[in-house]
Parts: C-alpha cells; sequence; structure tokens
C-alpha cells in the first residue's frame, strides 16, 4: 500500500519534470498568459470583466477567419485584436458609460461573443492554418542546434525550443509589469483602480483611461485566444477555449494583480490542466481512482480556492483594486 | 490687523447665479460668490446650505445647471476636475481622496502635469524634477516632496502608505498634492472638523503664508472663532442661496449666526442640576488595554457615572478616548479591568448585548465617514438597523419606525426631502444628525456621545447640547467626549481629564477653569496641582 503511494508518486514526479511536460505546459499557457495579462489590465482600472471567454473566442475566430482568408499574419493579429477589442468596447460601453453592473456585462459578453464567434468560425472550420502562417511557427528562434550535455539539453527541450508567439507572450508580461509599476501612465492607471473620484479630482481623465486599458485587456486576451486556432491546433474548433477564459479570472486573483507572476501563474495553470492527458498516457497512474480524467481538470480550480483562502488568512494583504465592480459617476455621493 | 487685500484688484475668480439642482433638492440657488487675491475667505452656512456643493461646482466636480465661473477675469467652462486644475483651482474636500494603498507620494504625483519645457521657473524645475523619477524610482522624490512641503511648515513622510498617515497628515498631503499643481485658488472645505486646535493652529499659520503670496483661500467651516481670527471676509449662504457678504472685523459672531439661520436664536446651554441622588450607573474599575502593537491605551481607568449627569471627558487626541467608548460599546476587549452597568457586568458580552442592557453609544469618527449608517438606505431604515434588536417578534412594524424617523428628522432639523431619501446624498452634518437622533430614541441608560458635533453648524451644535441635557434631566446618565474645552465647562457637570490612558482626575465644572483641565490634559494629575496649589 505504502510502495504504491511512493511509486505512484514518483511516477508522477517524473512526469512532472520531465523536459517534454515542461515544454507542453508552457506551450499550453501561452493563451492564459496573454488573456491574464489583459485581465489584470483591465481589474486595475477597476472593471471586473468575466467576458474573458467570449473575448478570447471572438479574437480567435476573427482572427483566424482573416489568416485563411488573407494569408497574413499581420491581417490575421489585427482582426483578432479587433474582433476582441470590439467585445471589450460593448462592455466598456455599459460598464463606464452607462454604469451597467460589471458582472451582468461580462456575463453577457461571455455568451454573446462566444456566439458570434462560433459562427464565423463555423465558415473556417474545414481549412487548416495557411502554410506561410503555420511555418512561421514552426520555427523555433532560440532553440540550440547542438545543445552539448544532459543539462543543457534539458534546458534546450524545455525552455529554447517553442515558437516566437510563446516568447513574445512572456514579453508581453514584462513589459506590463515594468508598464504598471515604473512608469507615470502605469501610476495614473493604477490609481484609477484603487479610488476613481480621487483620480478624478486630481485630474486624470478617468474614463478615457478605464475605456482605453478595457479595450487594450480585450486585445491581449483575442491574441492570447487567436494562439489556439493559428498555432496550437491549426484549425477551427467550436468553443475551443473550453474554459481557459474562466480560469484567466481567477488567475487574476492568483497572481495578485501583478503581470511577472502571470507568468508562473499561468504555468502553474497550464501544467495543471495538461497534467491530466499525461497522467491518463501512464498505466500506472491511470489506473489510480483519483488521477481520473476528471478530478484532475478540477485542480485549477481547487488550487484556486485553497489560494483565496489562504490569502483570507494574511489580514494585512492588499485586496486587489478597490474600484471593482463600482460604476463610477463624478456627481454622485 | 489690516486685511492685505485690495479692493480695485481683479478677483481671483468670480461665480455668478450658479444653481445646482440635484433631483428634488435645490443645493445652490443663484448664488453669487467672489474672491480676491491674498484674501481668506470664509464660506459659512449651516449644515445642508450648499458650501460643499458650490465648491465642488468651482473645482470642475459638479456641472452647473446654470451660472457663470471666471477665472482671473477669464470665463471658463470646466468639463472636468482636470480643467479646474488648469485654471489653478485646487480643492481639499471635505472627505479626502486619497488612494489608501499607495504611498503619499504616489497619491500626489499621480495626475500631475509635465511643466513647460525649459522652464527656469524654480516651481516648474522642481515640479520637473519631480515628475521625472516619481514612478522609476520613488526614494529619489521622497526629498524633493519633503522639500517643497517644508516650504510651507508640512511635514509627512511621503514614503509611507496614506493609510498609515494620521488625519491630518492627510491632509497635508493633499494640501501639497494641490499646491504642486500650481494652485493659487484655495478651497479648504471645513480642514479643522478633523483637526486638534495645535494642528488647526498650524494649518492657519500655513494659509496665511500662502495668502501672503498672493493665493485666494476659501475657507469653509462652522467654528465661529477660527473665522474670525483667520479670515479677511465672510459670505453667507443660507438654504443655498448667497445672502450676503462683508468683512470680519464689521461683524460679530451673533450677527453672522442670526445670518445664517436667518433668525434670532439663543446661543448659551442652560445647565439643569444633576440628580441628586447620585445614583451609579458605570462603573469602571482598572480598565487597562494595549492595542495590536502592543501600544498602552489604556492605563488602570476608573471612574463612575450617575444618573441624571453629564460626566465630560477632556484630553489631547489619542489620549485613549475612543478605546474607552469601544470597551463600554463591546466592540475592543480590554485586557483588564472591569465594566458594570447597574452593578452588572458589561464586559466581555457583545456589542447587541450591551445595547440591550441600555447603552447607546454615538460615535463620530474622525473622517467622519463609516459610522455605522448603511449609506443608500433611508434613515426610516437606518434607524431600524439599532432597532429591531429590540423590538419583540419576527415581524418589523414599519409604521412605528417611520413615526420615530419623522420625529427624529423634526427634532434634530434634518435637512433631507424625505425619511426615504438615501442617507449618502445628505450634508455631512446632516448625517451626524441621523445618528445621533438614532441612538438617543433608543431610550437609553448610559448615552455615550463622543465627538457628537464634530462638523455639526453651530445652530445644530446647540441643538445636540440641549438634547443632552434633556437627556440628562430624564435621568440619563450621560458620558460626552469632546474637544472643545468651554463647551465641556458649559454642559457637563463633572470633567475627567485623560492623559495617555489614565485618569488626571475628575473636576467639578463648576470650580474648575480651562488653564487647570489644559495642564491636566498635559500629565498633571489633580493631586498634584492641588498640591501645587497649596504650596504656593
Ligand atoms: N451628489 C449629490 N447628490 C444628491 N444630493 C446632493 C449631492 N450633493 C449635495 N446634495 C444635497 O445638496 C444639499 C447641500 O449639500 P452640501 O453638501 O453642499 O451642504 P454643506 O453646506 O456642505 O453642508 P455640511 O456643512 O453639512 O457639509 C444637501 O441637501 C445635500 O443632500
Ligand atoms: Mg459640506
Amino acid at each position: 500500500m505504502i510502495g504504491d503511494f511512493f511509486s505512484a508518486t514518483g511516477s508522477l514526479l517524473s512526469i512532472v519534470f520531465s523536459a517534454s511536460f515542461i515544454a507542453s505546459a508552457i506551450a499550453f499557457s501561452v493563451v492564459m498568459l496573454f488573456g491574464t495579462v489583459g485581465e489584470l489590465i483591465t481589474e486595475r482600472a477597476g472593471h471586473l470583466n468575466l467576458g474573458v471567454e467570449g473575448m478570447m473566442l471572438l479574437g480567435a475566430s476573427m482572427g483566424y477567419f482573416a489568416a485563411v482568408r488573407s494569408s497574413s499574419l499581420f491581417l490575421a493579429i489585427l482582426f483578432a485584436c479587433v474582433g476582441a477589442g470590439f467585445g471589450a468596447l460593448l462592455y466598456a460601453i455599459l460598464t463606464v458609460t452607462l454604469r451597467v453592473n460589471q458582472n451582468v456585462a461580462g456575463l453577457a459578453l461571455s455568451i454573446f461573443g462566444a456566439g458570434l464567434a462560433n459562427s464565423l468560425g463555423s465558415k473556417v472550420s474545414n481549412t487548416s492554418t495557411p502554410d506561410n502562417i503555420a511555418k512561421i511557427f514552426k520555427l523555433k528562434p532560440f532553440s540550440l542546434s547542438s545543445p552539448s550535455g544532459p543539462f543543457l539539453t534539458f534546458i534546450n527541450k524545455a525552455f529554447l525550443s517553442h515558437n516566437i508567439y510563446v516568447y513574445v507572450a512572456v514579453l508581453v508580461a514584462v513589459v506590463a509589469t515594468v508598464f504598471l509599476f515604473k512608469t507615470r501612465a502605469g501610476l495614473e492607471l493604477r490609481l484609477t483602480g484603487e479610488n476613481t473620484a480621487a483620480a478624478d479630482a486630481s485630474g486624470i481623465k478617468v474614463t478615457r483611461i478605464k475605456y482605453f486599458y478595457i479595450i487594450l485587456g480585450g486585445m491581449l486576451c483575442g491574441i492570447g485566444g487567436l494562439y489556439l486556432p493559428l498555432v496550437q491546433q491549426g484549425s477551427w474548433t467550436s468553443n475551443m477555449t473550453a474554459g481557459q477564459g474562466w480560469l484567466v479570472v481567477a488567475l487574476v486573483i492568483f497572481v495578485r494583480w501583478h503581470p511577472i507572476k502571470a507568468i508562473a501563474g499561468a504555468y502553474v495553470f497550464g501544467s495543471l490542466t495538461i497534467l491530466g492527458f499525461s497522467v491518463q498516457l501512464n498505466e500506472r497512474l491511470s489506473s489510480i481512482p483519483i488521477f481520473n480524467q476528471y478530478i484532475m481538470s478540477m485542480f485549477p480550480y481547487l488550487l484556486t480556492v485553497v489560494v483565496l483562502i489562504a490569502f483570507s488568512f494574511r489580514k494585512k494583504a492588499w485586496p486587489g483594486p478597490k474600484e471593482i465592480g463600482r460604476p463610477y459617476f463624478r456627481e454622485e455621493r | 490687523m489690516e486685511p492685505n487685500i485690495r479692493k480695485d484688484t481683479q478677483p481671483a475668480f468670480s461665480m455668478r447665479g450658479i444653481t445646482k439642482i440635484f433631483g428634488a433638492v435645490v443645493a445652490n440657488e443663484a448664488v453669487d460668490f467672489e474672491v480676491l487675491p491674498g484674501e481668506i475667505h470664509a464660506l459659512l452656512g449651516e449644515n445642508g446650505s450648499g458650501k460643499s456643493t458650490l465648491m465642488n461646482v468651482l473645482s470642475g466636480i459638479y456641472r452647473p445647471d446654470e451660472g457663470q465661473i471666471e477665472v482671473n477675469g477669464e470665463i471658463k467652462d470646466f468639463r472636468s476636475p482636470g480643467d479646474a486644475i488648469d485654471s489653478g483651482i485646487g480643492m481639499i474636500h471635505q472627505h479626502f481622496k486619497l488612494a489608501e494603498a499607495m504611498t503619499a507620494t504616489d497619491n500626489i504625483v499621480a495626475g500631475m502635469k509635465k511643466p513647460p519645457k525649459n522652464s527656469i521657473k524654480k516651481d516648474d524645475v522642481l515640479r520637473a524634477n519631480i515628475l521625472r523619477y516619481a514612478s522609476r524610482s520613488p526614494s529619489k522624490t521622497h526629498p524633493k516632496i519633503n522639500e517643497f512641503s517644508s516650504r510651507f511648515g508640512i511635514e509627512f513622510d511621503p514614503s509611507i502608505p496614506a493609510s498609515q498617515l494620521s488625519v491630518s497628515q492627510k491632509q497635508s498631503v493633499e494640501i501639497i498634492k494641490v499646491l504642486l499643481r500650481g494652485a493659487n485658488i484655495l478651497i479648504l472645505d471645513e480642514p479643522t472638523a478633523v483637526l486638534t486646535p495645535q494642528e488647526a493652529k498650524k494649518l492657519f499659520t500655513v494659509l496665511r503664508k500662502m495668502a501672503s503670496q498672493g493665493c485666494a483661500i476659501v475657507f469653509i467651516s462652522h467654528k465661529l472663532n477660527e473665522i474670525m481670527t483667520l479670515c479677511d471676509r465672510v459670505t453667507v449662504l443660507r438654504k443655498g442661496k448667497s445672502i450676503e457678504t462683508c468683512n470680519v472685523s464689521d461683524i460679530d459672531a451673533y450677527d453672522l449666526v442670526e445670518k445664517m439661520v436667518g433668525r434670532k436664536i439663543n446661543l448659551s446651554i442652560n445647565k439643569p442640576d444633576p440628580d441628586p441622588k447620585k445614583q451609579v450607573c458605570l462603573e469602571v474599575k482598572g480598565l487597562t488595554y494595549s492595542d495590536s502593537k502592543a501600544v498602552p491605551k489604556l492605563d488602570n481607568l476608573s471612574f463612575t457615572t450617575h444618573y441624571g449627569e453629564i460626566l465630560g471627558v477632556a484630553g489631547l487626541a489619542g489620549g485613549g478616548q475612543k478605546e474607552l467608548c469601544e470597551s463600554i460599546a463591546g466592540i475592543i476587549r480590554p485586557q483588564q479591568g472591569e465594566i458594570m452597568v447597574d452593578e452588572e457586568r458589561i464586559t466581555g458580552l457583545s456589542p447587541r448585548d450591551i445595547t440591550q442592557k441600555g447603552v447607546a453609544m454615538c460615535f463620530i469618527p474622525e473622517d467622519r465617514l463609516g459610522m455605522g449608517l448603511v449609506a443608500s438606505m433611508g434613515i426610516d431604515e437606518n434607524i431600524l438597523l439599532k432597532e429591531y434588536a429590540l423590538t419583540k417578534g419576527p415581524l418589523i412594524r414599519m409604521k412605528d419606525v417611520e413615526t420615530k424617523a419623522e420625529k427624529i428628522i423634526k427634532e434634530l432639523d434634518i435637512k433631507t426631502p424625505g425619511l426615504k431619501h438615501p442617507v449618502r446624498m445628505l450634508s455631512g452634518g446632516n448625517i451626524q444628525k441621523v445618528i445621533l437622533g438614532r441612538e438617543i430614541h433608543l431610550n437609553p441608560k448610559l448615552m455615550i456621545a463622543a465627538y457628537a458635533v464634530r462638523g455639526l453648524d453651530i445652530h445644530s451644535s446647540y441643538t445636540i447640547y440641549n438634547l443632552l441635557n434633556e437627556q440628562k434631566q430624564k435621568n440619563v446618565s450621560v458620558l460626552y467626549i469632546g474637544e472643545d474645552l468651554d463647551v465641556l465647562i458649559d454642559l457637563c457637570d463633572r470633567i475627567m481629564v485623560l492623559c495617555q490612558g489614565k485618569n488626571m482626575g475628575i473636576v467639578d465644572s463648576s470650580a474648575t477653569t480651562k488653564e487647570e483641565i489644559g495642564q491636566m490634559m498635559s500629565g498633571t494629575t489633580l493631586e498634584e496641582l492641588r498640591r501645587g496649589v497649596s504650596y504656593v
């Protein structure tokens, strides 16, 4: 019995620390990393946008549609931004200008976005990513040609053999961090999310800021979503984000609204999500009941709950941007 | 002292025919108001007379429904607070506008505009320097901000989060925030309501200095003596209309009150005799409390209160008054000591049980927000919040509550369009009256009134004093925690002086002086004082 436990743990560890697992977990976290940075920027402006899933799908379908019809990567990304940005714009009009409840607006965007995306996507569901674009993402720009020794081989396989999309995602998180904490515009964004009335009275154009970052955040979600049909899968399937947009909302809390931590957070969530698949392929583990596929897919959410509880014990921990959920109207009090 | 203003100068700003309507409430009606450069101009009026509204219009927060604003002779149409800042207007709001989780520096710097390039003006260079490092390496901005604030004799640590600053430091941050934005028209909305007398004095020095440099200053206060000593002119608002502007030197306090209220009112406290039976209501024995950082707040404090008597509590800010109130009300648990009401121990009981034992408390905190009201509910429902615990049966009788609400509105003269109007929309002073009225109407045995008149206009303050006296005549035991020593002496029967959580002694108000209380507040016990006197 105890021996079984140890050998099971051993198999699990050997999966988790294998270069191939790490590499696929990284690849799998790209969508969530873009999404988390995007949602985090939105929340920093004081708006919780639950429409991430919808925006991801909008970005994915519009971008993929453009890619298939034009074979242009530039147009694909542009249209992913337009699609998701359009969804975010609707959300911004509802919550900033019309001061509709943020949860309601976000949920509506999720449902509406998915519907629109699926109907558009069905037009390109039988085509695959154009060759010229697929070729770009076959390249592994940082991969070593002949790594010497087991260590470098491991590093190479786990971290350096990714396409450019992956590194751009990490770069976006780094840039967002610098922006948020080291620039004046970032400071203005943070103040807006902390205390909109104070920001307004300080001469900050809060409405403009909210619109801008809600839309920018939406666009990042869209670019994240585009990764799925364009690179990861190479074709369109309806509802292909499969709940990652919801995980993102939890991830933002998990990483305490810090883009740099989002890199690690997205990785953890990404690996938990694919752990289910890997375990299934392992004969030893797949026979153990708790490694059931359905239970495994619960792990990211379980982790979120655990983290939230842990944080609630730290009374002094910053609870996130104060203005989240509160509509702002200057003449109101 | 001659005011350093010249009558022939162009006003720093002038507002003409300003009207502002909120739904059913006409907050400002055709108000005219102008202030000259170098002048400290008081804006006076009862709670809800529209002072804050008028100044919010000037600072671009509210758009007026009618009227015109001129700054330095130019007609302005402010579409946002940013526009007003660009015209040199800076406002320190009645309720501060700071992000608590962010540092003072971040609060100050966010939204500041770059000064014109290549400007060689001293301030512009400093501003440019502050901005350059503001977000990249805040530690380099701190000394620059200190340098700027020390010019006005203001001090605070720019590197700590706003939540850790004291109220007066927060105010300093707000002042520096607007000054660094180049404000030369400064609006202070009840700045002294939250300050100790010493802090207020320091603020006045700062304001005088700024006025002498040509700033136009609008000063809102309910304290007439402050207006008399600090200001050059005063404009009185009544029910949203501007009544009169005059030189402070030409008018006395009584005339001002009459203009404010619209009729002569009696500003004296007639003190009924305390109940001679001296029956003990509250007994506090050896109360000791240290806060979570182990700072001692109450130190072996003992005293008793009697039915039909008002016991005053005097002391410097932070002398343990708050902790005393909270211990009695059951909000905090003292480490040592006992509290008894009617010889029954109440230490350790829940706040609700203590309320049921007949203890009512009205505590107005320094920031005057979060005072135990639900902002979006009407007066009636807010009364119900406390009331329901005392009624029997599962059902609520709304009719009773409404009658009670109407009575409170009438008695305390609360300005509201109706008892269902959300309290959040009331003016600061009126919100406070709601709390007080609610507590009084619980018919308590022991009524704790802490800083009950903070931010109240004079008329309402006297209404409150009279209400407390009425309670005393109804044989309620009243514990009154106050700041104004004159009022403490006029209102209370006995006065206990606290200093760093210790009882310095209890004096009879008819046999004491402000000086004596002042000495005790700074740490001399009554015994030492009396001994000192006998030695002479
Ligand atoms: N944003 C708002 N929404 C609704 N009503 C408002 C608003 N601002 C002010 N009022 C109403 O306008 C009136 C004037 O309020 P204001 O705050 O200007 O009074 P005030 O003179 O500053 O009083 P206080 O001395 O109590 O601060 C009040 O009756 C208040 O209820
Ligand atoms: Mg006011």
